[in-house]
């Protein structure tokens, strides 16, 4: 098959676009997908490419004006493809947790437990203490939602794009939110007179 | 349920490391298919393009966004149409 240019491939697609360039495209974009995403399809994996497929393409028609050249057109439209495919397998994966599922009732009152034996007492107690420490910090700096999705995000291993639209806001917006949730907590931590290093250090001792 | 310790450490290294010029998801996902042609290419991307390295440390959708682009495209380069 001739391999299109990004010109080409943007020329036979703008206005009316042209069958066989769509096809082309088409079977492409569901040949990747397959491959990127084979275990996680589902019963009916064909019939799922083909639906991500006929969403991704119509998206990337639309978007034909953002295309900024700086990779081939086919890889800009791959990576509209799997952001439409892993956004709808995310949602189906998560649509019957809603956030206060997740709320973890350790992380607010409930004493730690630590999973794994550390070598010695002292050092046992040294991670107690300082997990109540960042437990104490995330209660004491952080909003109710920046606890909320960096719960969630952090600790439940939720997609920031569910947590996101939960919030009623947006994946960009909360990582923006978790990034100032992260800020404060790290001054928190240089206020008690901890360093990460000393932290990360305690850890793993 | 109860805080894990590798979710504390992972935590606590991700305050850490936390910087005031991360890029958010929109920024990494404008720039996600260039990144990867350059990892295809077995350019240093990471050294090209630092901020979006970092935002893909962090953010696990986006991470999973680019490996999957990756598995992707490496489909599409072998073998026919």
């Amino acid at each position: 098959m001739h391999e299109r240019t990004s010109d080409e491939w943007l020329t036979a697609l703008r206005g009316t676009p042209d069958d066989q360039a769509l096809l082309d495209l088409r079977t492409r974009l569901v040949r990747g997908l397959r491959f990127a995403l084979a275990d996680r399809l589902g019963a009916d994996p064909e019939a799922v490419l083909e639906d991500f497929a006929q969403e991704s393409l119509l998206k990337i028609l639309r978007s034909l004006d953002s295309f900024r050249g700086e990779s081939q057109f086919t890889t800009w439209a791959q990576k509209i493809a799997v952001r439409v495919a892993l956004t709808e397998l995310r949602r189906r994966r998560w649509q019957d947790v809603s956030l206060e599922d997740l709320q973890p009732p350790g992380m607010e009152t409930e004493p730690i437990e630590l999973p794994d034996p550390a070598p010695l007492p002292e050092q046992q107690v040294a991670r107690s203490t300082l997990m109540i420490m960042v437990q104490r910090l995330m209660r004491e700096e952080l909003t109710d939602r920046q606890r909320q999705a960096m719960q969630a995000v952090m600790i439940n291993g939720m997609p920031l794009e569910e947590v996101a639209r939960r919030l009623g806001t947006n994946r960009n917006a909360l990582y923006k939110l978790l990034h100032d949730a992260r800020q404060r907590l790290h001054k928190g931590l240089a206020a008690q007179g901890l360093s990460v290093a000393e932290l990360l250090a305690a850890f793993n001792g | 349920m109860f805080l894990k310790l590798d979710t504390l450490k992972k935590m606590i290294h991700g305050i850490g490391s936390t910087r005031p010029d991360e890029i958010g998801c929109d920024e990494c996902f404008e720039q996600l298919d260039r990144f990867a042609e350059l990892v295809l290419a077995g350019k240093s991307a990471a050294e090209a393009m630092p901020l979006v390295q970092d935002h893909l440390d962090r953010c696990g959708d986006c991470r999973e966004e680019f490996e999957a682009l990756l598995r992707a495209l490496r489909a599409n380069s072998t073998g026919a149409p």
